[in-house]
């Protein structure tokens, strides 16, 4: 290697980069063979933070749990044992780090309907002074976190005991604020018996804290302004306002004001049974703060400008694939729904999710998408089978990699499809979320065929191509890919496991 | 605080602050820099106003809104030698900025910075600026340049104001979006204070002749309320040629808060032309107002009443308005008839007891003997507040009786 000027021409040559070989990294909270998954554990939300050294998933317990990244914690030494190391490839690794009950589930009186605590959606929000910011939403309310280590206050040095060491912490056991619940010393008590000869000196008490704790407090509550169920929220990249979608409305919100919030996008007709379309998905442009996108469930995706009007109902973009002449069916519709779109980090390519395809867009054309990948083609001659049983309806996620180059999303029977979506890649990889954890996946070598068959041990029933044996009720709806690793985290119902790549 | 405690410590804690890990920090740094730079020595000076540009170009947008909020303090602060050097390439970075928000509030900026320039200085760095920005894609920061267009005119002098803020004025006022039409028609008069009568009849009535058919009753809303203003500064001849059409119009409008809106600033027009020419079409948009749909309306109507009975004369008030005041008290909302009896009240204060005692004792005491109880509760109410006002007297006299003959009543509640 001829150093710089090859690395140039060979990055020119180069075609799209290698597929990578995931692997299995960690798993949270994983059932037992044969145990009851109770409802409410199951997670509705996935979202790493910016940097990716934070991870939140949301369940529809309306509890949030926070993970933090273990491995690069302290980039200090780092060279010098990266230099010590065997390999220099690191995967990111998790621990829990903290929990609290977001939403709880309500009642909405005028309607007679019970809202849900489940969250939908978690969006990370700017860090500030060493806290910790999250947006989490259910239904109808949307709430900011601010999670934060505090240091739990004890009161030492009471006054009346010279027998204890001034100083040392009261053996007493303590509760929260110090207050010392143990009844032989209560000095608090109108009983108490002075010693006869009176105290010798007077010490005020002092509020000492040696230890931190986590704690999570809801700093604003962004309530009463949908009146369809929020599917989506999005911060922007100005960093004080963020939107939130429901079906037929989207709202812009300032995180600082909780009670006022500005309607920009509004497609609810005049008369109600002229209604055709509803609003899927909405996220903001990642660098530019007037971009919006919206899907619809009629497979369309809008871009619109907030800088021209004040209510923008007209799009500046739509992106929508032109139907397949003569392949109409009763479910084309119904599949042509987008139930997820996600920007590319660089902001210039729109990845959405309908029932049986991803879909690349670059937003610069609009004529059709520059990338079209079949997630799960073997199930389209069942397409009536999940009609019946409402699979049909199910709404995936969908992730880039940080870098654009790849694409994934979830399918049934817990397993996921990575893609590679640079110029010419025809990487396809097909993994199982696996209740072994120990059982290494081979990812399916990447074929002219789209409908790859994963290779594993014999007690997992199969999802072949013949399509028996299908199991719709482990679904992997939910996924988020690292920012700046090839790691990626997916739910299969209350279990999270991470692979890497 | 003192002069070495200053540099000593303020100083030190405006730069750690201003280097501060959190944008938090650095976000407040920006807002104490105005304090800090008077009082520290040369030296010092240079360093805090290069960490000021640094600010201006921080990665996070927190910190250049915090940077953009208080530039215009913080030019104040500086001599003019390094105003030009050292904040105009500031100011000229944060105008250019990729996030609308940080934009908006360098729109606030032009203006401090304009009164601190000199005059030629203003023309050739903030004017330019301000028309661009009148120009801007983003609407809100044309919307802000409506809002402050007055002290912008302000910032740059009258004729600078003639040749380049008019058009962008006019071209605000015709602005595609609603909202920035809103808030320019809002500043209509103050804006037509500044120019000469001829250059606003010119310029500015054929927009204000517009926006009182705008589309958007928003619009035409914020125009009527600050129409009226415009008829000291015209003159009596061009308010009756050009304004007295666009009153009438607005005053038969179809949204109440427009009709409303006109009724109330009605004493600017007095004070020009006179009352007559509006009466006629006024007493017809009183009482379409005055029975309106919508209670809220009705209320607002009822709040002018007094106003108008001071400007048009008792003679006006004889003929039309004084059934309609009795009419309220026999309304069906609650809100109605207790603000028709405080109207009566302030009706009495302003024409006096011997009129009140003529027109409105004999009508209210008449209606005690409305069979529905809720009726008789409201004029009991009236009577109440009527007394102070008749004197003793005729409260003794007239009012008592029927308060006594009313406690006897069975489903009277309240006790006067």
């Amino acid at each position: 290697m001829n150093g710089g000027d090859d690395a140039a021409s060979s990055a020119a040559a180069s075609g799209p980069p290698p597929s990578l070989e995931w692997r299995f990294s960690q798993v949270f909270g994983e059932r037992t063979a044969g145990e009851e998954v109770h409802e409410v554990d199951i997670i509705s939300a996935i979202e790493f933070d910016k940097s990716g050294d934070h991870l939140a998933t949301g369940d529809r317990g309306g509890r949030v749990v926070l993970f933090e990244r273990t491995d690069t914690k302290d980039n200090g030494g780092s060279r010098r044992d990266a230099e010590q190391m065997d390999y220099t490839v690191r995967h990111p690794e998790f621990r829990y780090k903290t929990e609290f009950q977001s939403h709880e589930p309500e009642f909405d009186y005028l309607k007679s309907l019970e809202i849900e605590e489940k969250i939908n959606k978690i969006r990370w929000c700017q860090p500030a002074n060493g806290a910790l910011f999250l947006l989490s939403t259910n239904d109808k309310t949307i709430k900011y976190w601010k999670v934060q280590e505090k240091k739990i206050k004890k009161i030492s040095e009471m006054n009346i005991d010279p027998s204890k060491d001034p100083g040392s912490s009261s053996p007493l056991p303590l509760i929260a604020n110090g207050v010392h619940a143990d009844k032989p010393q209560d000095y608090l008590s109108k009983d108490f018996p002075f010693p006869p000869g009176g105290i010798p000196s007077l010490r005020l008490p002092l509020v000492t804290s040696q230890e931190t704790n986590l704690v999570a407090r809801c700093r604003r509550v962004y309530a009463h302004a949908h009146d369809y169920h929020i599917n989506s929220i999005s911060n922007s990249s100005d960093g004080e306002t963020f939107i939130s979608a429901d079906d037929l409305r989207v709202n812009l919100w300032n995180l600082e004001v909780s009670n006022q919030s500005f309607n920009i996008v509004d497609v609810k007709p005049t008369n109600m049974e002229d209604l055709t379309e509803v609003i899927t998905s909405a996220e903001f442009h990642p660098i530019h703060c007037n971009m919006l996108a919206y899907s619809s469930s009629k497979g369309s995706i809008r871009l619109i400008d907030m800088r021209q009007s004040a209510l923008c109902d007209s799009h500046t973009k739509l992106f929508e694939e032109p139907e397949a002449p003569g392949s109409r069916s009763f479910f084309t519709e119904i599949i042509a729904s987008i139930s997820d779109i996600k920007f590319s980090k660089n902001g210039r390519y729109i990845l959405s999710r309908d029932y049986m395809t991803l879909k690349l867009w670059d937003i610069n054309m609009d004529s059709g998408p520059v990338a079209s990948y079949q997630v799960h083609e073997h199930l389209r001659p069942r397409l009536c089978d999940l009609y019946e049983n409402d699979s049909i309806f199910d709404k995936f996620e969908c992730c880039l990699s940080g870098d654009g180059s790849r694409v994934a999303t979830g399918s049934y029977s817990n397993l996921f499809r990575v893609f590679g979506a640079s110029q010419g890649s025809t990487e396809a990889a097909t993994l199982e979320a696996s209740k072994n954890p120990m059982r290494r996946q081979t990812p399916a070598r990447s074929s002219r065929s789209m409908t790859s068959v994963v290779r594993r041990g014999s007690e997992s029933p199969g999802s072949d191509a013949n399509g028996n044996a299908h199991d719709f009720t482990t679904k992997l709806l939910h996924m988020a890919w690292h920012p700046t690793e090839n790691s990626i985290a997916c739910a299969a119902a209350n279990s999270l496991y991470m692979y890497y790549g | 605080m003192r002069e070495s405690d200053l540099v000593d410590h303020f100083l030190p804690l405006v730069k750690r602050l201003a280097a501060g890990e959190w944008f938090t920090a650095r976000v407040s740094a920006c807002g104490v820099f105005h304090i800090a730079y008077p009082s520290a020595p040369d030296t010092l000076k240079t360093e805090l106003r290069s960490i000021y540009s640094q600010l201006c170009s921080d990665d996070m947008p927190m910190v250049r809104r915090a940077a953009a909020t208080n530039l215009g303090k913080f030019a104040a602060t500086i001599g003019s030698a390094h105003l030009k050097t050292d904040i105009m390439p500031m100011f000229d970075d944060l105008t250019q900025d990729d996030q609308d928000s940080v934009r908006l509030l360098s729109v606030e900026g032009c203006a401090a910075l304009g009164k601190l320039l000199e005059p030629q200085d203003c023309v050739a760095h903030i004017l330019p600026v301000i028309v661009n920005f009148s120009q801007d894609k983003s609407w809100r920061v044309r919307y802000m340049v409506a809002n402050q267009l007055y002290e912008l005119c302000e910032a740059v002098g009258p004729e600078p104001t003639r040749t380049e803020l008019v058009p962008a004025y006019v071209r605000l006022l015709r602005d595609n979006e609603a909202e920035v039409r809103i808030a320019a028609a809002g500043k209509v008069t103050k804006f037509c204070r500044i120019l000469n009568p001829e250059l606003a009849i010119q310029h500015i009535l054929p927009c204000v002749k517009e926006l009182s058919s705008d589309s958007s009753q928003h619009v035409r809303s914020a125009l009527a309320s600050v129409i009226m203003g415009m008829a000291p500064v015209l003159g009596k001849e061009a308010t009756i040629e050009h304004l007295l059409p666009i009153f009438l119009s607005l005053l038969k409008d179809e949204f109440p808060d427009v009709r409303l809106n006109i009724i109330s600033k009605l004493d600017q027009v007095n004070q020009v032309i006179g009352i007559d020419l509006l009466s006629q079409s006024l007493l017809p948009a009183i009482v379409e107002l005055a029975e309106d749909r919508h209670w809220r309306v009705r209320l607002a109507i009822i709040e002018y009443i007094p106003l108008l009975a001071s400007q048009l004369g008792v003679g006006f008030f004889d003929d039309k308005l004084g059934a309609l005041c009795m009419q309220w008290l026999q309304d069906k909302v609650h809100s109605i008839r207790d603000a028709a009896a405080n109207n009566l009240k302030r009706l009495a204060e302003e024409f006096g007891p011997e009129w009140a005692m003529q027109h409105i004792v004999p009508q209210v005491l008449e209606m005690i003997n409305n069979p529905h109880y809720l009726y008789r509760m409201t004029i009991l109410r009236a009577v109440s507040l009527l007394a102070p006002v008749m004197g003793s007297e005729i409260t003794c006299s007239k009012l008592l009786p029927v308060v006594i003959t009313a406690s006897k009543d069975r489903q009277v509640l309240t006790v006067n």
